[in-house]
């Protein structure tokens, strides 16, 4: 069984998490030994999720973690700081 | 700064907050503010929105932690709390996006991708460039809800398949069809812009 172009972009998500069946994982490295299009697409969706799992694409902003536990501490220890509960 | 390694760590850690060592909470949660964040900005959409809808949800995960029973991850016990807190936001501002009311297409239509004829690999140094960050942001806001959910769980948080379903309370097969979806998406949309941003090539074409 030969695949076409289009279906094989069915498996594109399956492939690059390798949760496809033995079977349709050789048919799909088969169609891509020859298909330079399939190729292409196949790599550059894989470079576009490494880009985006990058911590340089999604920051916190400025100041985030200081207002989260500064507001944290206020609200779990609503007492003074010095006198925690035993 | 305590390191929280998952599992066992988190589970002691979290006895002992409810035994009364409550300053250990900041260093429970500080691997996973990024991830709340993420998640209350992708359903907010506004920066000051999000982070405090964020903070709501760390109160409120320290208030019931005695509910957590370890069945499922602190992390994704966290994200489904987050998400709550921002959808009940939503709902209570009665800003309930036409987008949502539309955005069922799940099962129905085919996505395609960009057709390349070769592809010149994208270093990560290109992150330096704010332009190229901007792009790949866009490119996110760009999906709708459903599939940038699934998407920033399991390929920027890069939890596993099982994980992100849990977090959101969705099938596997759900998460599967979704994340297949927002990938090709990102892949049409990004694969000829950034191709064009590729200095390898520009600098072919200028000389
Ligand atoms: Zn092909």
């Amino acid at each position: 069984m030969v695949l076409e172009c289009k279906h094989v972009w069915d498996y594109i998500s399956g492939y690059l998490d390798d949760t496809l069946p033995q079977e349709t994982k050789e048919l799909v490295q088969r169609h891509l030994d020859h298909c330079e299009i399939c190729s292409a697409i196949f790599d550059s969706t894989r470079n576009i999720i490494v880009l985006m799992a990058d911590d340089r694409v999604f920051e916190l902003p400025v100041g985030f973690s200081e207002r989260l536990h500064a507001r944290l501490e206020r609200e779990i220890n609503p007492g003074a700081s010095s006198t925690r509960k035993p | 700064m305590t390191k929280a390694t998952p599992g066992r760590d988190e589970m002691q850690m979290i006895a002992a907050i409810l035994a009364g060592d409550t300053h250990l909470f900041h260093d429970l949660i500080r691997p996973y503010e990024h991830s709340v964040y993420m998640m209350t900005l992708s359903c907010l959409k506004n920066e000051a929105d999000a982070e405090d809808a964020a903070q709501e949800a760390f109160l409120k995960a320290f208030r019931h932690l005695a509910s957590f029973r370890g069945e499922a991850k602190f992390g994704t016990w966290l994200v489904s709390i987050a998400l709550n807190e921002a959808r009940t936001r939503l709902r209570r501002e009665g800003t309930v996006r036409m987008e949502s009311i539309d955005q069922t297409p799940e099962e129905s239509g085919r996505v395609s991708p960009a057709i390349l004829r070769d592809w010149r690999e994208i270093p990560s140094e290109a992150l330096e460039r704010q332009e190229i960050r901007h792009l790949l942001q866009q490119a996110i806001e760009s999906l709708p809800d459903l599939y940038r959910e699934v998407f920033l769980l399991r390929d920027v948080k890069e939890l596993s398949i099982a994980e992100t379903a849990e977090a959101l309370t969705i099938s596997i097969a759900t998460v599967k069809v979704r994340l297949h979806r927002a990938r090709v998406m990102l892949q049409k949309r990004l694969a000829p812009q950034l191709e064009h941003h590729n200095p390898k090539k520009r600098w072919f074409q200028w000389s």
